[in-house]
């Protein structure tokens, strides 16, 4: 079971948290013309990366914030958490 | 039977207390603190099973964990429980236990014929022989597996027994109580860190308990003993005895069974029988110890062949003599120990040992004491059949490939050491890439890839100074690290006998014209001619081999056998042991039971039970409930003798034609507050929300990312910036994440905070034509008229006292309302409902009469909404706004959800008016067509319309639109139904949707 740093409640396992998906992906903008080859990438095209792997998490049994894991998708190593509202390319 | 084994005045046990127990129906007596296995050793029982594969005889080989054979079924208060190895059940009074893998009975067991068939059963025999034909699989092959394998029988009564999870966090997991892991407990828990220590035994001291050491002018034990004690008393130290780690995994997070009652008679009363523990540790110490390795000779099965190491345990830790005439097969100092023990009890041991001329303090005391020695000299076979009655020896070359002359010697036991293997499981579990060591012909921990430092004989250091000088070091070094406090505890004095170096032989070649099975796995009864024979066919990785001969592949997982059979390939393939590499460790160490693993969410307790405020009423009204997701929903309400049939029928009809009160607490509800709430629910719904006025509801469909429906409900304007969202019961917990998904990371300007208040608030649909004049009684200061409370209107009202909001909505299709009043006013509510409809013949009704009234009414619901529909396939595009973007709009013009023939909701009659449709069954043009039949669309939902009395069914049907009026076939192959069936509207009861304007 991962042990996990919410940037708000601290270090907690896994079992409090859910899965999001890959915390890269940006929705297009409401209103704004969208091709069908980008918004197939949006919905449904993901990578599925061996290594350090930027992901989207939920303090589901805590905050409730969603929050950006930095893991290695093979060895589940974790090098860093950060609010929703961070920048993971910085 | 008296126990003509055990010795006088020697040992651990209790003498005090006697034990009887059974096995195999044979009464036996015992002592507290012995084990099963030393408690039938002691009567001088040594056949307890038979082998997996060949049903050899099957004796004892170890003294723990490591026990390959001694494995048994056992019967504790009522319950049986497989796979119990003798050699770690405590005796309790009353413990019976049966022996495993023979039929009829462990003396005279049919199997064994595979011993003279063996020929036929080489590796691999399962691939070879069960391949074909293929029809022979099920008839043949299948049962004869199934009676000849196995290791036991799982009970398949419920299991009474309580089981529990803990979660613990600390600073130092230590697992083992030998001397390192005392030690290193000890000295961390002096510097103040917050330690568990965990021992597998019921006894801690680990070796101590069984060798001749002196630490700080006591013995082993006294120190150890000292120790613990010390260590219980401390507040930051948890100390477990009958607690084995068994699993390390990701994050530092280690997984421990503690047996709390296995070694009772019976649970004592809220007492768990075992206890699952999570344990978070910041460092862990592996202290496993090793394990004795075997050597390979002939017939090395044979019972009373065993470890070394654990003839001496039996003797000094339960006072029992594994043979009176032993013989002592070494390749090291560890087998004088046990001689010595021998002969400190008046047996006389004969040594033989591989080494030419060993010199030692161990090996002179043993000269010293008169014990027999004959240098280069190796067991080449054991003979007798269930218990070992003589043993073939011969003089071995120095190059150790030359037998010499073979003599036929009597013994009535053969205590093997073939050296020691670092208990690494743990270690390479988490991670740690092994590394070989040619020091000790073994495994041992490299470099780390979590926090886990390796200590004592697990890392491969043997002697005692060594470990607990190391031991000590690392556990102040880690803790100072944690608590950055730095108290030193003194370190003792120890006094040990020195050991010489080991011998690297570990197999006897066979002597010419002799054709012996020596064993590598004994409980898999994989022999060298298996290794053999898989190499020959090519197999050439040892995660190959592994398991075409199934070696180290038994619930031993090869703690035993491991080393042996890598030492045979590399011999065969001319390559080094680490160049072979060993296969990977995986959890747990040692088996676990499924009941400590499940802990206790079984049953009912498998997930969380909800009810609402009114379930007591609903219970004293003889409701019938059902799961609805965690909650408990009455599904009807049964009067007389009533079926669910024909109480859902009376209970919809009230509905049709007076009024009817229906428990819709279970609705999720969401608070939505803000200044821009407004332009939330605008962006997640896909109809207009921006000119909603307070006071009034609308309905609103949600969409996934991809164009699929996500859920429905109604939403209220109740203030300026304040909404009251409703979800479907399924899906409350997902609209939440949903919503603050999009406002935490994808529009984190808008200003809206949301909340779930799902348990804040009770609530109850009044539906029916009689609604409304109830509502009025309900609400006398209130104007409920059509005027006052037009559809889709909200008002907050006075119910007797009680504040209450009131939504004229309606899932029914009837003139209805929704009144929800906070949770604990809610049985309140509903009986004033109850007692003020009297008037208005009104009648609760549950999920059932709900269904059908949504049913026939053609409102879609989680049956149509189930993850692969899109609003049109739902007749719900009326609700898509061109003039916004919403989420999930731009998905909708894909291709696959354009085209002219999309699926679509449509009504379903069959054609007699009279054959009930089942849930799930398929649509087709013709139903004679050949398989596969073309299927043209499913049955979403199926009732009984009250308002028609006929069954009316909901469909999703492929170019639904224009196929209404057309006649198509139902097919249900499940229920052996074809129902000729009309496609009608799916609105089948008004059409027009007057009635909940009315
Ligand atoms: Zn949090």
């Amino acid at each position: 079971m991962l042990y996990i740093k919410c940037p708000y409640c601290g270090w907690r396992s896994q079992n409090e948290f859910s899965y999001g998906g890959d915390a890269s992906i940006k929705r297009p903008k409401l209103n704004k013309e969208v091709s069908d080859q980008d918004w197939d990438n949006f919905v449904y095209n993901r990578k599925s990366l061996r290594g350090k792997h930027w992901e989207l998490w939920q303090h589901l049994s805590g905050c409730r914030q969603w929050i950006k894991v930095e893991r290695d998708t093979a060895t589940h190593e974790i090098f860093k958490t950060l609010k929703a509202d961070e920048d993971i390319s910085l | 039977m008296t126990q003509n084994f055990r010795l006088e005045g020697v040992g651990l046990i209790n003498r005090e207390k006697k034990i009887s127990f059974k096995f195999n129906g044979k009464k036996y007596y015992g002592y507290e603190g012995d084990t099963l296995a030393s408690a039938l050793i002691a009567n001088g029982i040594h056949l307890i099973g038979r082998s997996f594969k060949y049903h050899r005889p099957r004796g004892f080989f170890g003294a723990g964990v490591d026990e390959p054979y001694a494995i048994v079924q056992l019967y504790r208060n009522g319950e049986t429980e497989p796979n119990i190895k003798s050699t770690e059940q405590e005796l309790f009074e009353g413990l019976e236990a049966k022996s495993v893998n023979c039929w009829p009975s462990v003396n005279f067991d049919i199997g064994a014929i595979n011993n003279f068939l063996k020929i036929f059963l080489p590796a691999g025999f399962y691939y070879k022989t069960f391949m074909w034909p293929k029809s022979f699989w099920y008839k043949v092959y299948e049962p004869f597996i199934r009676k000849a394998a196995g290791l036991g029988t799982a009970s398949i009564k419920h299991d009474k027994e309580r089981y529990e999870h803990k979660y613990e966090y600390c600073d130092l997991l230590i697992a083992g109580s030998g001397p390192a892991g005392l030690a290193s407990a000890y000295a961390a828990a002096k510097n103040g860190a917050r330690v568990i220590l965990a021992e597998d035994k019921s006894r801690f001291g680990g070796t101590l308990l069984t060798s001749e050491v002196n630490i700080g002018n006591k013995s082993g034990k006294e120190w150890a003993d000292g120790v613990i004690s010390e260590l219980k008393e401390m507040p930051n130290v948890i100390v477990k005895n009958r607690s084995q780690v068994f699993g390390y995994y990701d994050h530092n997070m280690l997984v421990m069974t503690e047996r709390i009652s296995d070694h009772l008679p019976k649970t004592k009363k809220f007492h768990p029988k075992q206890k699952l523990w999570y344990i978070r540790a910041k460092e862990v110490l592996i202290s496993s110890g090793s394990i004795e390795r075997p050597i390979v000779f002939g017939n090395n099965d044979t019972p009373g062949v065993m470890l070394s190491s654990a003839a001496k345990e039996y003797m000094k830790v339960y006072g029992v003599l594994v043979g009176k005439n032993p013989l002592i097969f070494t390749n090291n100092d560890s087998g004088y120990e046990t001689a010595i023990e021998f002969k400190k009890n008046g047996i006389d041991a004969l040594i033989l040992d591989t080494r030419k001329d060993p010199q030692s303090e161990i090996v002179e005391e043993a000269k010293n004491l008169g014990i027999k020695i004959k240098f280069s000299y190796v067991v080449v076979a054991a003979q007798g059949y269930k218990k070992v009655k003589s043993a073939d020896i011969a003089k071995i070359s120095d190059d150790k490939e030359q037998l010499g002359k073979i003599e036929n010697i009597k013994c009535d036991c053969i205590c093997v050491s073939g050296f020691w293997t670092p208990t690494i499981h743990l270690a390479s579990q988490s991670g740690n890439k092994t590394k070989f060591n040619e020091k000790i012909d073994a495994f041992v921990p490299g470099i780390s890839k979590q926090n886990e430092t390796t200590l004592g004989a697990a890392n491969g250091t043997y002697t005692l100074d060594e470990t607990l000088k190391g031991s000590f070091e690392t556990g102040h070094k880690l803790s100072k690290q944690i608590t950055n406090n730095d108290n030193k505890v003194s370190f003792p004095n120890v006094v040990e006998k020195k050991s010489t170096v080991h011998d690297k032989f570990w197999c006897v070649p066979l002597p010419k014209g002799k054709n012996y099975k020596r064993f590598l796995d004994f409980q898999n009864d994989v022999a060298v001619s298996d290794i053999e024979i898989a190499l020959r066919e090519g197999y050439r990785s040892i995660e190959h081999v592994k398991r075409y001969t199934t070696l180290g592949m038994a619930t031993d997982q090869g703690k035993t056998s491991n080393l042996n059979g890598l030492q045979l390939v590399s011999k065969i393939e001319n390559k080094v042991v680490p160049a072979v590499g060993h296969t990977t460790f995986r959890p747990p160490y040692t088996p676990v039971s499924i009941g400590a693993i499940v802990g206790r969410e079984v049953g009912k307790h498998s997930k969380p039970t909800r009810k609402s405020p009114m379930h007591k009423w609903h219970e004293k009204n003889n409701a019938v409930f059902v799961d609805a997701g965690v909650w408990l929903r009455p599904r009807y309400y049964k009067r007389g003798d009533e079926n669910l049939f024909e109480a859902s029928k009376r209970e919809a009809k009230n509905v049709r034609t007076n009024v009817g009160v229906c428990d819709v607490t279970t609705l999720g509800k969401i608070d939505i507050k803000g200044p821009d709430a407004a332009e939330l629910l605008n962006r997640v719904y896909t109809n207009a929300w921006l000119k909603l006025p307070v006071g009034k509801a609308r309905y609103g469909v949600m969409l996934r990312e991809d164009g699929i429906v996500m859920d429905d409900g109604t939403t209220t304007r109740i203030s300026e910036n304040h909404y009251h969202m409703t979800t479907t019961t399924a899906q409350a917990a997902n609209v939440l994440s949903h919503l603050e998904y999009y406002l935490q990371l994808v529009w984190p300007e808008l200003n809206v905070n949301v909340v779930s208040t799902t348990e804040q608030w009770a609530g109850a649909a009044i539906a029916g034509p009689k609604s409304r004049q109830l509502l009025q009684k309900l609400f006398t200061n209130s104007d409920v008229s059509n005027e006052g409370l037009p559809f889709m209107g909200y008002m907050e009202g006075d119910l007797f006292g009680v504040k209450a909001r009131i939504f004229r909505i309606s899932f029914s299709g009837e003139l209805a309302y929704e009144i929800n009043v906070e949770s604990d006013n809610g049985n309140f509510m509903w009986e004033k409902i109850i007692e003020v409809g009297q008037e208005f013949n009104i009648q609760p009704y549950g999920t059932e009469a709900l269904s059908t009234l949504r049913i026939e009414m053609g409102h879609v619901a989680g049956s149509e909404l189930d993850g692969r529909t899109i609003p049109y396939d739902n007749s719900l595009e009326g609700l898509l706004s061109k003039k916004k973007d919403f989420i999930g709009k731009r998905s909708l013009s894909r291709e696959a959800f354009t085209v002219e023939d999309r699926q679509k909701v449509v009504g379903v009659v069959p054609l007699d008016k009279k054959t009930s449709i089942p849930e799930g069954s398929h649509l087709v043009k013709d139903s004679n067509a050949p398989l596969p039949n073309p299927k043209l669309g499913y049955i979403s939902a199926s009732c009984w319309s009250v308002e028609h009395d006929n069954p009316f069914s909901l469909a999703i049907l492929k170019d639904g639109k224009n196929m209404i009026g057309k006649k198509l076939f139902v097919m249900s192959p499940l229920k052996n139904k074809v129902i000729p069936v009309e496609i009608v509207s799916s609105h089948y009861v008004d059409p027009k949707g007057e009635r909940v304007r009315s």
